[in-house]
């Protein structure tokens, strides 16, 4: 679904390319496309009218700069809407402060709670969390085991009732102690309106530095009156959008974003204690409309390759020793998920079978194990592995002489493809420059 | 959560018979004196099919396909502002633009008859047949297996709780499995929601296979001679091949006599996607919706019953455990629209 919609966006920016003057019919086209990925991504149907309707004017009005193709025009009109649309991303400081997370049931406040603690912790801040949900059964035992996990205190009482009461007794002690504070609160939705004035309530007497909406990415319609009553309880000043690992795609943020004037600060995209990302809008963008993204990549990948790992002269000259296998899956690894590198590349239409990720990802993981049981010389020159050294490698890592094998075939493959690519018209030395800044 | 659309369809049917003849001549006059006092009082945003009907009405006179294409594409917005996702709202469309072009109407024929009859027929044909649980238990060998699945957060553990309430009140006795092994606090969360209800809980500790913690709830209702097993299972993206083969496993192992998709009833176009991989990958009976007591238009409904074609069981209303509301599509539709409809 999401791939057909790129295309078509694609196909209707392609009718715009060679013109010279702005073609209306291209554009209408190029703007009902675009609405419909973004309709289908749930960003809130006045939103979408308002942003079709500016690209539509501006495309037809201004005129396109010297030396600007009409495609780069419009396209550069697209994004710059885009960009106001989804906004900037929202500011958060290293400095102690404290943050209130509100949202609906089930949107993954405690989680993203716990996920919150962990990021502030690695950023080196004292944590500390008070778990004001006293409703959900099991809110406070979630809450303080997430965070035993990697030491952060978590206060509450699963037998206290009253949220307020719990915060205003733990919090001064807590203030003391830590640095950044995070109070967890029980989930509700804008028309429970007692459950409201409980969260104004804690709001006044914990007195936030930031009061963080957290919204589900599969939130519909619905997270623009959402957003606007959470806003006006307790004057939201960020959001953070949560499941980004399923295939919602967040547009019901984007209303809530519209709504409380402020920005997308975190998103969730994952089930551990790790998974949460700084908002990025040229990746959400590429998201919602099912586009990849190749400067992001770009930029994620200088981001963990250092100029040393990766030869790329050597991989030139044909040399590509296990050693530069090595280096590659570990470059990888930590661009993250191999879907999620993959679904930042502008494949457009190749489908790539969802199990053929994890197949992969779990099988790279091996593979690195076993190339961490040879030895130096084994990686710089794969040619002299043995039968024997087969087998010492295989027990070595814990696997069988036939994974070894594997192992070493696929090796081979990837020689004979970079041998390939070099005679070919493809330009490997500039894509390596792009993705591993060297000389 | 049809609230709204009732609302609007009602005020509609009791001020048409009134303004047929005018309707004809002044489409788009507001009507002032007939309107419902029920919505008034509620201050709803206008129903569905009060606006469609406004649309038509302009039309009325001539109906070729190019003259409702604009009101058609006003009800398509309204579908989407309905959170009803894009290919369903497509679907819809498209079948109200087929049955409603061609068709000679007389000047001053009820148009509202013309859209309510058409709206419900889409309607019906969407939601379909509802589903009788109690009456599925009672023609059922014992004990019912029932597996609730569905992704993160859609209120799954507390459903069962509400489900076993609602089984515990009509006579029958429950037993749930507390299948959620992965979330942190889970096991607490349903140990005492099951308290609460009275039900007994069958739970191993956390990280534990949450196949063998259903086969062992069964084996207990097996020996206890008890009514209904009730399954959890912990909440997972369609996405995750491995923990979809979980649920494979755990379906293989408790061979439940009915799946139980959970979501959220406000959940967007994202709805389609998941209702359709679970339906896919591990099947789906019935449909239950959550957080339908906040202000929303039944879009998810609607999407999920088209995409899979299952029946809904129950609106999830509110946070007590008698917040369990059963769905009767048949009714829902004959009530808002009417004995007049041909639905």
């Amino acid at each position: 679904m999401m791939d057909t919609l790129g295309s078509s966006l694609k196909n209707a920016l392609k009718k715009l390319a060679g013109k010279t003057v702005v073609d209306r019919a291209a554009v209408e086209e190029l703007v009902r496309d675009l609405q419909r990925a973004l309709l289908q991504s749930d960003v809130n149907v006045k939103l979408v009218a308002q942003l079709s309707q500016r690209i539509k004017e501006r495309s037809l009005n201004e005129e396109p700069p010297k030396g600007m193709t009409v495609r780069e025009h419009v396209l550069r009109i697209v994004y710059q809407e885009l960009v106001l649309l989804v906004g900037s991303a929202g500011s958060v400081e290293l400095q102690p402060q404290l943050i209130l997370l509100a949202g609906l049931q089930g949107s993954g406040k405690t989680t993203t709670a716990a996920k919150l603690a962990r990021w502030f912790q690695r950023k080196g801040l004292k944590v500390g969390m008070i778990c004001a949900d006293t409703f959900r059964p099991g809110a406070y035992e979630q809450l303080s085991t997430l965070c035993n996990r990697f030491n952060v205190h978590c206060y509450g009482d699963a037998k206290e009732t009253d949220a307020v009461r719990i915060v205003a007794k733990y919090l001064p002690g807590a203030r003391g102690q830590h640095e950044v504070i995070i109070v967890d609160t029980q989930g509700r939705h804008a028309l429970e309106a007692e459950l409201i004035r409980e969260i104004v309530e804690i709001s006044k007497i914990s007195k936030p530095d930031h009061r963080w909406l957290v919204i589900d990415a599969a939130l519909g319609q619905q997270a623009r009156e959402q957003a606007r009553r959470f806003h006006e309880a307790i004057s939201i000043d960020g959001v953070i959008v949560t499941k980004m690992d399923g295939t919602a795609k967040g547009g019901g943020a984007l209303s809530a974003v519209a709504e409380t004037k402020s920005g997308i600060v975190f998103i969730g995209t994952g089930e551990t204690i790790e998974d949460l990302e700084r908002f990025d809008p040229d990746s959400f963008i590429s998201r919602l409309l099912g586009m990849g993204d190749l400067k992001l990549l770009a930029e994620k990948a200088e981001e963990v390759i250092s100029p040393e790992e990766v030869d790329v002269n050597a991989l030139l000259r044909g040399k590509f020793t296990l050693k530069d296998m090595y280096k590659q899956l570990e470059a990888l690894n930590k661009m993250g998920p191999l879907r999620q590198v993959m679904s930042m590349l502008p494949l457009g239409g190749m489908e790539i079978p969802s199990d053929a990720y994890d197949a992969t990802s779990t099988k790279m993981q091996r593979y690195r194990v076993m190339m961490d049981s040879m030895t130096q010389m084994e990686l710089e020159d794969p040619s002299v592995i043995s039968g024997s050294r087969i087998q010492r490698i295989a027990r070595g890592s814990g696997t069988s002489p036939e994974d070894v094998k594997e192992l070493l075939k696929y090796h081979r493959v990837m020689q004979q493809a970079l041998k390939g690519v070099r005679g070919n018209k493809f330009n490997l030395q500039r894509m390596m420059k792009r993705f591993g800044r060297t000389k | 959560m049809f609230d709204s659309l009732r609302n609007g369809l009602r005020a509609i049917r009791g001020r048409l018979s009134a303004s047929i003849s005018v309707s004809a001549v002044e489409g788009t006059q507001e009507p002032q004196a007939e309107e419902g006092p029920e919505q008034r009082q509620k201050e709803v945003k206008p129903g569905l099919v009060k606006k469609v009907k406004t649309f038509v009405l302009d039309q009325e006179l001539f109906i070729s396909e190019k003259e409702i294409s604009g009101a058609l594409e006003e009800l398509e917005l309204l579908l989407l502002e309905s959170d009803v996702a894009l290919p369903v709202v497509d679907h819809i469309v498209a079948g109200l633009r087929r049955d409603l072009t061609g068709k000679r109407r007389r000047i001053g024929s009820d148009v509202d008859e013309i859209v309510a009859s058409a709206l419900a027929e889409a309607l019906v044909g969407v939601l379909g047949e509802g589903f009788d649980l109690i009456g599925f238990i009672r023609g059922h060998e014992r004990p019912v297996k029932i597996l609730f699945t569905g992704v993160n957060g859609t209120g799954k553990t507390t459903t069962i709780a509400k489900v076993g309430a609602y089984l515990k009140n009509h006579g029958f006795s429950v037993v749930i499995g507390s299948g959620d092994t992965f979330r942190a606090g889970a096991l607490e969360q349903m140990a005492t929601h099951a308290s609460r209800v009275g039900i007994r809980v069958i739970q191993h500790q956390q990280g534990a296979d949450p196949s063998a913690v259903l086969f062992d709830a069964v084996q207990h209702a097996i020996a206890n001679g008890i009514d209904v097993v009730l399954g959890d299972t912990a909440g997972r993206f369609h996405n995750k091949a491995n923990l979809m083969n979980q649920l494979e496993k755990v379906k293989r192992v408790m061979r439940p006599d009915l799946i139980v998709y959970v979501d959220e009833a406000v959940a967007g176009n994202d709805a389609v996607v998941r209702a359709d991989e679970f339906n896919r990958l591990v099947g789906t009976d019935a449909v239950i919706l959550t957080k339908a007591d906040m202000d929303m238009k039944g879009g998810a409904a609607i999407s999920i019953a088209h995409t899979i074609g299952k029946p809904i069981l129950f609106l999830g209303t509110g946070q007590g455990y008698q917040d369990l509301l059963p769905f009767s599509p048949g009714l829902l539709v004959k009530e808002i629209i009417g004995e007049g409809a041909k639905a």
